[in-house]
C-alpha cells in the first residue's frame, strides 16, 4: 500500500492520480483475471459469450472507478442524499414498468444498457448513511429517536428490492446498512433488539415469502431430499466441490462443469467451477486474494480523518464481504441459495460496474484521507 | 468537533476490528468447509461426479449360429438395417418425414408414432422410424442422403433361419425377453433388461440358450447433464456365443421335411445307432420362426395356435401315440426274457381269441394259421402277440418298454419333450382306482390301449434293438467357441441289459418283414446289396371298430372321415448286417403302416446310407461285408 504525504492545500489531478493505491488496484485486475479465465473455461475454451464482454466491462468499470476516486470527496458527502434518491427513483421505475428477467423484476432499460438499480443502491446506501453518521454525535446517535431517518433510508429501498423480489440483494442492504450502524457507534443493545425482532417476526415473514423462496430454504436445510428437483444445484455444486479434491481436475477439464451438471456455472456457480479445476489449493488462493482487498479496505479506513470517508470505505468493503461470503457458503451449501455473485469474476454488468465504483469510492477516500470534511461537504473545521 | 470526532474515530476503530475479527471467523469457516468437502469427503464425490459423467451401455454379443453335422449354417444373424432419425439434424421434421416417405412408405400410424417418440425424446435421440429395410431400399436412401438431413441407417443384427418353417420345431425361435422370463432366469444377465434383446423361446434355441447368447460386453461413455454422449472412454467388446453344431444333416432332415410335407400331420427320427446322435428331426407342420422373430400380430397368433394341425407343436418329441404293432419287439422280448415262449413255440391264429366274454381279433379276418415268433413279427399276428402278452403279463411288458427307451423322457435336449407312458397294474390302480384288466394286458400286447409312445422313443427303441447299446438321442455334435470347434459325440454308450440270443430273435423278425415277400413291409424294402433294412409296420387304430362293423364289413381307411383314420407307423434299422441307422415314421391319420410309413421310412433310410453322415462306411470298408464284431 502506498501512503502519500499529507499536503494541505487543495491537489491537482496529477497529484490525486499519484495517490492511488495501484496496487489496491493490481489485485482488483488480478481477480478480474482470475474471473475471466474461469468464464473463458465457463465458454468451452472460448473468449465468447462471457470472457470478452466481462473484460470490456471491466475496462468501463476502471475508468468509471478512477474518475470516482478523484472526485473531491466533499462533492460526493454534498449529493450523497440526491445520489440516494435518484436511485431510488429508479427502483420504483423497476416496479412500476421492469423488464421482466429470470423470474423476477430487476432491470430496467436505458436504451443502450440494462440497469439494474438494486446493485447501485448497494452503494449509493452506503454513501447516504455515511453522510447521515458523518453529522451525526455520539449523543445524537445514542438517541433512539435519532435513529428513525436512517432505518427508513434503509428501509425504502429494501422494501422495493424485496417486492422485485431480491431476497439476495434485500439482506446485503441490511446487512451493509448494519455494518454502518455497527461503526457509527450504534449501542450493541440495539442490535441484539433488532435481532430479536427479526427472530419472532420469522413466522411471519415466511408466510409472506414467494414459493419458490420457501423452497429453496427448504432444500438447503436438505438438499439431497429432491436430488432432481430443487436441491439439484446446491447438490451437483457439492458434487463438483468435492471432486475436485486438493489439486483439482484441471483447467478447462472439470466434468461438472464442462457436461453441464453444473447449473449457472458462468454467474453464480463460477467459484465452484474454480474449486472444481483448480482444487481446495485454487479456491484458498482465491479466498486469500479476497482477503487482502479486504485488508486494504480496513487499512484504509483507519487512516481516512474524516467520519464519512471512514464509514464510507468500510460500508464497501463490508458490501464486498458479503458478497464473497454468501456467494461461497452458497455454492459449499453452507446458506440457502440465494443470487449473490462472487464480486468481480462472476458474469455480470451491472454488479461489476457498481463495484468498481464502490472501489472508486474507497480509493477516493484514501486519496482524501487528509482532507477537512465540513457537516455538510464543505471545507473547514465545523 | 475535533475531539468530538476523536472520540466518534475511537469508537470505529474498535468496532472496525470487531468487524474485522468476525470476518476473519467467517472466512475461516469457508475454508474449513473447503476442507471438509474437498479432502474430507473427496471420494464420495468423486464417484458421484462419475456416476453423473459415465453411463455405462451394453454392447449385445452376437449371437452363436446352428449348424447342422458338416456345418451348413440352420439359424445365423442377419444384417438388420434400420432407418433412424434424429429430429436435432433435421431442418424441418415433417418435411424430411414427407421426402423419407417417398422412398420408403410410411403409414399414417407409424408416422404419429415416430412423431409422438420424438416429442417425448430430446432432440439427438434417434427414433427408429423402420425396421428390416431391404437393400434396394437402403440404397435409395443412402443415394437420397443429402436431401434427409438427420435420417441415419444403423445396422444392427436379427437372428435368420434359412430353412423358414422345415427347420421350426427343431431349432424353435428367438423372440424379445418377457416378465416370465427374466423371472426364470436366474443368471441376472444384464442382457435380458436390454430393450429389443431377443432369447431363444423354444427349440435348441432355448435348450441352449447359454452357449448361444454370450457375454455382454459394454462401453463407458462420457454424456452431460442432458444425456448426450461425448465420448466413449472405454471399450470392452463382449464375448460372441459359441457355434452350436447338430448331429442333424441338413440334407436328410431336408429330405424327411419334403417326404412328410403332403401328409397333414407327420413326424420321423432318424438316428445313429451307435451314438444316439439324431440325424434328422422332422414334424409337419411348422411355422414360420422369423415371423416370431419380427413379432407376430394377434390374428397371426390366433390362427397358428388354434390350428388343429397344431403346427407349435413338436410331434417328434411332443406327440403321443400307440405304437402300435411297433411295440410288438417289446412283448415278444419280455416273452421271451421271462421264458414264457419259446422262439419255436406255435400259436394258432383263427383270426381272433377270447377273453371271458370279449373277442379279441387279428387283423387278418380269417387267420393266420400256425404261427411261431418269426413268423408273427413277419406278418404282425395279432393273435400270437395277445397270446404271449397274456402269458407275460403287462408289468414285465412295460418293464422291457422302459428298458428300451419307451415311456419316459429321453432327456434329448429339446425343451417340451413327452415321456408318454408305459402302463402297469400298480399305475392303473392309483390312477383310475380300478383294478388292472387281463384284457387290457392283451391290447397292450399289440401296442394300443394306454401304451403311448413318442416318434423318438420309437427311433430309440429301435435303435437299442440294433446296437444292443443303452444309447439316448441327442442333438449337439460339438460346439464352435472362438473359432475353436470341439466334438462332443462319442460312440462308446454303455451295453443294454439285455441278451444277444433274444435280440437277435427279434431283429430276425423284422429282417423278415422287410425281406421276404409274405413280409408286411415287403414292398417297402431297400433291394440295393448291403442296404437292406429291417423294419416292423405299425397301424394304431384311432377308433374302436365296433361289432356291428365287424359282422358287415370294416370300412377301408380312405373310405373313413380323415380323422378316424388310423395312425401309420413304421419302425426300422439298416443295413441289416452291421446297422448304423434307424428311423421312425409316424403319419398322423396316415393309414396302414406298411402303405403309408414304411415307404417313406425306407426313401429317408435309404438316402441316409448313401450319404452316410456317420462315416460308418469309410471307417469300416464297404457296408454289411464287415462285421467289427458287432451283433447284427
Amino acid at each position: 500500500m502506498r501512503i502519500g504525504s499529507a499536503d494541505r492545500g487543495p491537489m491537482t489531478i496529477g497529484q490525486k492520480l499519484w495517490q492511488v493505491s495501484w496496487s489496491l488496484v493490481l489485485f482488483l485486475i488480478i481477480l478480474t483475471g482470475i474471473g475471466c479465465a474461469m468464464l473463458y473455461s465457463a465458454g468451452d475454451a472460448s473468449w465468447d459469450p462471457w470472457a470478452r464482454r466481462q473484460l470490456i466491462r471491466f475496462g468501463i468499470g476502471l475508468c468509471l472507478m478512477i474518475v470516482v476516486a478523484v472526485t473531491d470527496i466533499r462533492r460526493w458527502l454534498r449529493h450523497a442524499y440526491t445520489l440516494y434518491f435518484l436511485v431510488l427513483g429508479l427502483l420504483v421505475a423497476v416496479e412500476m414498468k421492469g423488464v421482466i428477467g429470470m423470474g423476477a423484476q430487476r432491470w430496467i432499460d436505458l436504451g443502450v444498457v440494462q440497469l439494474q438499480p438494486s446493485e447501485i443502491m448497494k452503494i449509493t446506501l452506503v454513501l447516504a448513511l455515511a453522510r447521515f453518521f458523518h453529522g451525526a454525535s455520539l449523543e445524537e446517535i445514542g438517541r433512539p429517536t435519532f435513529l428513525i431517518i436512517p432505518l427508513l433510508l434503509v428501509a425504502a429501498p429494501v422494501v422495493l428490492v424485496l417486492r422485485q423480489p431480491d431476497l439476495g440483494t434485500a439482506i446485503m442492504l441490511i446487512m451493509t446498512a448494519g455494518v454502518i450502524f455497527f461503526l457509527a457507534g450504534v449501542r450493541a443493545w440495539k442490535f441484539g433488539l433488532v435481532f430479536g425482532a427479526i427472530l419472532a417476526a420469522m413466522p411471519l415473514a415466511w408466510t409472506l415469502l414467494h414459493g419458490y423462496q420457501k423452497k429453496r430454504i427448504l432444500t438447503f436445510l436438505n438438499p439431497e431430499s429432491d436430488p432432481l428437483g430443487a436441491g439439484y444445484h446446491i447438490l451437483q455444486s457439492k458434487i463438483a466441490l468435492g471432486s475436485g479434491g486438493v489439486f483439482g481436475k484441471g483447467y478447462l477439464s472439470g466434468t461438472q462443469a464442462h457436461l453441464n451438471f453444473l447449473p449457472e456455472k458462468q454467474t453464480d456457480f463460477i467459484f465452484t467451477m474454480l474449486a472444481e479445476e483448480f482444487g481446495m489449493v485454487g479456491g484458498l488462493i482465491l479466498l486469500g486474494i479476497y482477503a487482502i482487498v479486504l485488508i486494504y479496505g480496513f487499512a484504509i479506513s483507519l487512516r481516512v480523518h474524516n467520519q464519512f470517508g471512514r464509514l464510507v470505505t468500510l460500508g464497501i468493503t463490508g458490501t464486498f464481504f458479503f458478497y464473497v461470503f454468501i456467494n461461497i457458503a452458497m455454492v459449499m451449501g453452507l446458506v440457502p441459495v440465494v443470487g449473490v455473485p462472487l464480486p468481480l469474476v462472476s458474469y455480470g454488468g451491472t454488479a461489476m460496474l457498481s463495484l468498481m465504483i464502490g472501489f472508486g469510492f474507497i480509493i477516493c477516500a484514501y486519496i482524501h484521507r487528509d482532507v477537512r470534511v465540513g457537516r455538510h461537504g464543505n471545507g473547514g473545521d465545523d | 468537533m475535533f475531539r468530538e470526532d476523536s472520540s466518534r474515530y475511537k469508537k470505529f476503530s474498535r468496532r472496525a476490528m470487531i468487524l474485522a475479527g468476525g470476518q476473519v471467523a467467517l472466512f475461516g469457516l469457508l475454508a474449513g468447509r473447503m476442507y471438509q468437502l474437498q479432502v474430507l469427503e473427496s471420494r464420495r464425490y468423486k464417484m458421484l461426479a462419475d456416476e453423473n459423467r459415465i453411463n455405462i451401455r451394453l454392447l449385445p454379443p452376437p449371437r452363436g449360429r446352428i449348424l447342422d453335422r458338416f456345418g451348413v449354417p440352420l439359424a445365423t444373424n442377419r444384417e438388420n438395417f434400420r432407418v433412424l432419425l434424429i429430429a436435432e439434424r433435421t431442418r424441418d421434421v415433417d418435411q424430411t418425414l414427407d421426402a423419407l416417405g417417398r422412398l420408403i412408405p410410411i403409414a399414417d400410424h407409424e408416422r404419429r408414432r415416430i412423431l409422438k417418440t420424438i416429442k417425448k425424446r430430446r432432440d439427438f435421440v434417434p427414433v427408429t422410424v423402420q425396421e428390416n429395410l431391404d437393400w434396394k431400399k437402403v440404397s435409395s436412401i443412402e443415394v437420397n442422403a443429402p436431401d434427409l438431413p438427420g435420417v441415419v441407417i444403423d445396422v444392427g443384427q436379427s437372428r435368420e433361419y434359412p430353412l423358414g418353417p422345415d427347420s421350426s420345431h427343431l431349432l424353435g425361435y428367438v423372440a424379445p425377453v418377457s416378465e416370465k422370463d427374466k423371472a426364470r432366469d436366474r443368471s441376472g444377465d444384464p442382457l435380458l433388461e436390454l430393450p429389443g434383446f431377443r432369447i431363444g423361446k423354444s427349440g435348441i434355441e432355448k435348450q441352449h440358450e447359454r452357449r448361444l447368447r454370450g457375454k455382454a460386453g459394454n462401453s463407458q461413455l462420457e454424456v452431460n447433464a442432458l444425456g448426450r454422449v461425448i465420448r466413449e472412454l472405454s471399450r470392452q467388446e463382449g464375448q460372441p456365443g459359441d457355434d452350436v453344431m447338430l448331429t442333424i444333416d441338413l440334407g436328410i432332415q431336408n429330405l424327411a421335411i419334403e417326404k412328410l410335407r403332403d401328409k397333414k400331420s407327420a413326424a420321423a427320427v432318424v438316428m445313429d445307432v451307435h451314438t444316439g446322435g439324431v440325424i434328422a428331426l422332422a414334424s409337419v407342420p411348422g411355422y414360420d420362426p422369423n415371423a416370431f422373430n419380427v413379432g407376430l400380430t394377434r390374428k397371426q397368433w390366433r390362427q397358428i395356435s388354434r390350428d388343429p394341425l397344431a403346427p407349435l407343436t413338436n410331434k417328434a418329441v411332443s406327440g403321443l401315440y400307440a405304437p402300435g404293432s411297433t411295440f410288438k419287439m417289446i412283448v415278444a422280448m419280455a416273452a421271451l426274457e421271462q421264458g414264457v415262449v419259446l422262439p419255436d413255440h406255435k400259436v394258432f391264429c383263427r383270426g381272433h381269441v377270447e377273453l371271458g366274454n370279449a373277442r379279441f381279433h387279428c387283423w387278418k379276418k380269417h387267420g393266420h394259421g400256425w404261427m411261431d415268433l418269426n413268423a408273427a413279427l413277419q406278418q404282425s399276428c395279432d393273435t400270437y402277440f395277445y397270446e404271449i402278452a397274456k402269458r407275460v403279463g403287462i408289468d414285465k411288458i412295460s418293464e422291457m418298454g422302459i428298458r428300451f427307451g419307451l415311456g419316459e423322457a429321453t432327456g434329448i435336449d429339446l425343451p417340451s419333450e413327452r415321456g408318454g407312458l408305459m402302463p402297469t397294474a400298480a399305475w392303473k390302480k392309483k390312477r383310475m382306482g380300478v383294478p388292472w384288466q387281463k384284457g387290457e394286458t392283451l391290447v397292450a400286447g399289440i401296442g394300443q390301449g394306454f401304451v403311448l409312445t413318442t416318434p423318438l422313443q420309437l427311433a430309440v427303441m429301435t435303435s437299442r434293438i440294433a446296437s444292443g447299446k443303452l444309447v439316448k438321442p441327442h442333438l449337439v455334435r460339438g460346439i464352435v467357441s472362438g473359432g475353436v470347434s470341439q466334438i462332443l459325440e462319442h460312440e462308446d454308450p454303455t451295453p443294454l441289459d439285455i441278451s444277444d440270443e433274444i435280440r437277435t430273435l427279434v431283429m430276425d423278425g423284422m429282417n423278415s418283414v422287410s425281406n421276404t415277400e409274405q413280409g408286411t413291409a415287403y414292398r417297402a424294402r431297400i433291394a440295393e446289396p448291403g442296404f437292406e433294412l429291417a423294419g416292423k409296420t405299425g397301424t394304431a387304430q384311432v377308433k374302436r371298430i365296433s361289432k356291428h362293423e365287424r359282422e358287415t364289413r370294416v370300412l377301408k381307411n380312405k373310405e373313413r372321415p380323415s380323422k378316424d383314420r388310423d395312425h401309420a407307423l413304421f419302425v426300422a434299422y439298416a443295413p441289416v448286417k452291421n446297422p448304423r441307422y434307424a428311423i421312425s415314421v409316424v403319419v398322423e391319420h396316415g393309414g396302414g403302416g406298411s402303405k403309408v410309413a414304411a415307404p417313406i421310412a425306407r426313401d429317408i433310410l435309404h438316402e441316409t446310407l448313401k450319404r452316410d453322415p456317420s462315416g460308418y462306411r469309410k471307417r469300416d470298408g464297404v457296408a454289411g461285408e464287415k462285421e467289427k464284431g458287432r451283433k447284427a
